[in-house]
């Protein structure tokens, strides 16, 4: 597995099981996560703890907006690319 | 004490030019607006409602997000005389269709002459405009011109009377708009009034709220009543808490907060959510009261944010609670001012089976209630049965009440207001009981979903999930489930799929989520698609949604 499909994959995860409460939810990379309600307000923060927990990328709240990342795809991109440019 | 509230704003003016009223914070920084300010600001508002041809009296929608042109436009309504009233603004996951359908629910039944909303939202604003609507004009904030000549004598708000309106507050959702609380002057500075003294709060105060000022808590508490006591009020948006919830502890730390609104899941979600570097060098030793509000309180939510927070000077006594709804102005009672919070551990097997408070050692087994406290000066209560009748002490029944700051009526809705009286009390639809005259709110009688202090009514949520293809129309339920972790309740909807569309269960499912999300202020947690025939309905044909919780409760494993 290439390191953004492992990205990819443990946010879905992470999101299917801890935020839809579905674990059996597929999400597509390209889903719209927050201008499509997927995510509502109370999450966002989860999901930045849960991206600087699991990947040591700390996300500022300023871009915690469907402008910034609202897919998967883009989350994951903006992950790879911290990550590298830390590296 | 003022007769107007126009009068109270600009006798602030006259007498504390220079004193901050408020202080918006948002993430560019920090912006103090003193009552010189305040009324130059408002005042041009009132100047251009004024020139446009809105009458006093004459209710004024505002499409605007939290921030200093909704304030000025706000106060500028209060100081032309007319009827403001604030609707939520477009959020990032609603969609545009369903914002339109209410904001057309909205004029229709509240008969605005105008609307005031940015130059960039102005296009989605008119295609809510029908031919021939009340609607004169369609103001922008940013076509509104400072006034050289304050001229404030010529101000048609210092000519309202005390009985006149000064506002009307709606609930969010398609049957919410249909109920706009229209508060007169009077109500709502008695209301000021009586629960200053309740929560014994000056001009040395400073509220701190990010809370919506659309909701009734954001409004009075978090906005009107401070700027009427001349308390300060740092003010920030709900957008930006949320995402960044310790920016509330900063506020509090940086200016010295003294008091704060929360509901339930507020303290949960600070307790849980915010990282210890957020909070460096935060002082919170000057906060007297973080007063939980506008959903069921729970002790260990009190717990669980003292626990986090003591180290950084966040005092116990410093708890607080309180029963408030917006037909009242705000609050109802007040608890754990000068005192510490009652807690009254019940039988909770009791409560259920024999609407009962039973009190028992207290334990982990017991139901551990948080007192709402007293009721406020002006307002009285009773516990009343079906028929009407006070109920003794630990009886749980309907919580009524009587008082000077109650609504004056359900905007255009005169068989609702006459609904919701019984010989001149006002039935709150929430249930309680009293010992000695301390009140405990246990639950409600309408069914009224709460999630994270938002009143969402199921029946708007039905609505939604029966647009779906392969929904039964009118078999679907949708109810609330209290989550512990989080302090609040959670949404699922059961919904009777159609044989026909058996194999689509999921899509329908993630149908239902979607709709549901986009078309409502919440977001949906469960989803439970079942064959026909799974519904429980009352003899007269209704969903019952009660019966349905409890199966679908025992269904799942939960009870």
């Amino acid at each position: 597995m290439s390191d953004v499909e492992e990205i990819r994959h443990k946010i879905s995860a992470f999101i299917a099981s801890e935020i839809l409460k579905d674990p059996d939810r597929a999400i597509a990379p390209d889903e719209p996560l927050i201008s499509s309600g997927l995510i509502d307000s109370f999450s966002l923060v989860d999901r930045a703890l849960f991206i600087e927990d699991t990947f040591g990328v700390r996300i500022d709240d300023a871009e915690l907006t469907a402008d910034v990342f609202d897919t998967i795809d883009e989350l994951a991109g903006f992950i790879k690319a911290r990550r590298d440019s830390n590296a | 004490m003022t007769q107007t509230v126009a009068d109270n704003i600009l006798t602030s003016f006259r007498e504390h030019p220079d004193k901050v009223a408020l202080v918006l914070q948002s993430p560019q920084g920090d912006e103090e607006i003193t009552f010189r300010d305040l009324v130059h600001g408002s005042s041009a508002y009132a100047h251009v409602y004024a020139q446009a041809g809105i009458l006093p009296g004459e209710p004024v929608i505002l499409l605007l997000q939290q921030g200093r042109s909704l304030v000025e436009a706000f106060f500028g309504a209060v100081l032309h005389g007319s009827v403001p009233s604030i609707m939520p603004f477009l959020t990032e996951k609603l969609s545009p269709e369903r914002y339109r359908a209410s904001l057309e629910a909205l004029i229709e039944i509240t008969q605005p002459s105008a609307l005031v909303t940015y130059p960039e939202f102005q296009s989605e604003v008119e295609r809510a405009r029908k031919e021939g609507d009340s609607v004169r004009s369609l103001l922008l904030s940013h076509e509104i011109p400072p006034v050289g000549d304050l001229a404030l004598d010529s101000l048609q708000g210092l000519k309202r009377d005390p009985q006149d309106l000064v506002l009307l507050q709606h609930s969010s959702g398609t049957t919410g708009l249909q109920k706009g609380v229209a508060l007169s002057h009077r109500a709502v500075l008695n209301q000021v009034d009586s629960y200053g003294q309740a929560i014994h709060m000056t001009a040395d105060d400073v509220v701190v709220s990010w809370l919506p000022l659309y909701h009734d808590m954001g409004l009075i508490a978090g906005f009107i009543m401070p700027i009427l006591k001349r308390a300060e009020l740092v003010l920030m948006s709900p957008f930006d808490w949320v995402k960044a919830p310790y920016r509330l502890f900063r506020a509090v730390s940086d200016y010295g907060g003294t008091l704060s609104w929360l509901p339930n899941f507020a303290y949960n979600f600070c307790s849980q959510k915010i990282r210890d570097r957020d909070l460096e060098g935060v002082d919170l030793s000057t906060w007297r009261a973080v007063i939980n509000c506008s959903e069921p309180m729970r002790w260990e939510s009190h717990e669980m944010f003292y626990e986090r927070f003591r180290d950084y000077g966040f005092k116990r006594e410093a708890l607080a609670t309180c029963y408030a709804m917006a037909e009242n102005v705000f609050a109802v009672t007040q608890g754990g001012i000068g005192e510490s919070v009652t807690v009254d551990p019940i039988d909770g097997d009791r409560l259920r089976s024999e609407s009962q408070a039973a009190p028992v050692a207290d334990s982990e087994s017991a139901l551990r209630m948080l007192s709402a406290g007293k009721p406020i000066s002006n307002t009285r209560i009773r516990i009343v049965d079906e028929a009407g009748r006070t109920l003794p002490d630990r009886q749980i029944g309907e919580i009524a009440l009587q008082g000077n700051s109650l609504l004056s009526g359900y905007y255009h809705r005169p068989e609702l207001t006459q609904e919701a009286f019984l010989d001149g009390w006002y039935l709150t639809g929430d249930l309680g009981y009293t010992v000695e005259s301390e009140l405990f709110v246990t639950g409600r009688r309408k069914e009224i979903i709460i999630v994270g202090g938002k009143n969402i009514f199921p029946q708007d949520l039905e609505y939604l999930a029966s647009q779906v293809p392969g929904v039964h129309p009118g078999r679907v339920v949708a109810f609330g489930i209290y989550n512990e972790d989080i302090g609040t309740e959670e949404v699922a909807i059961v919904a009777e799929v159609d044989p026909e569309y058996e194999d689509r269960r999921h899509e329908i499912s993630r149908e239902i989520r979607s709709v549901i999300n986009q078309g409502s202020d919440v977001a949906v947690r469960y989803i439970e698609t079942v064959d026909r025939g799974w519904l429980i309905k009352t003899s007269s044909g209704k969903t019952a949604r009660g019966a349905n919780r409890e199966k679908y409760l025992q269904m799942t494993g939960r009870i």
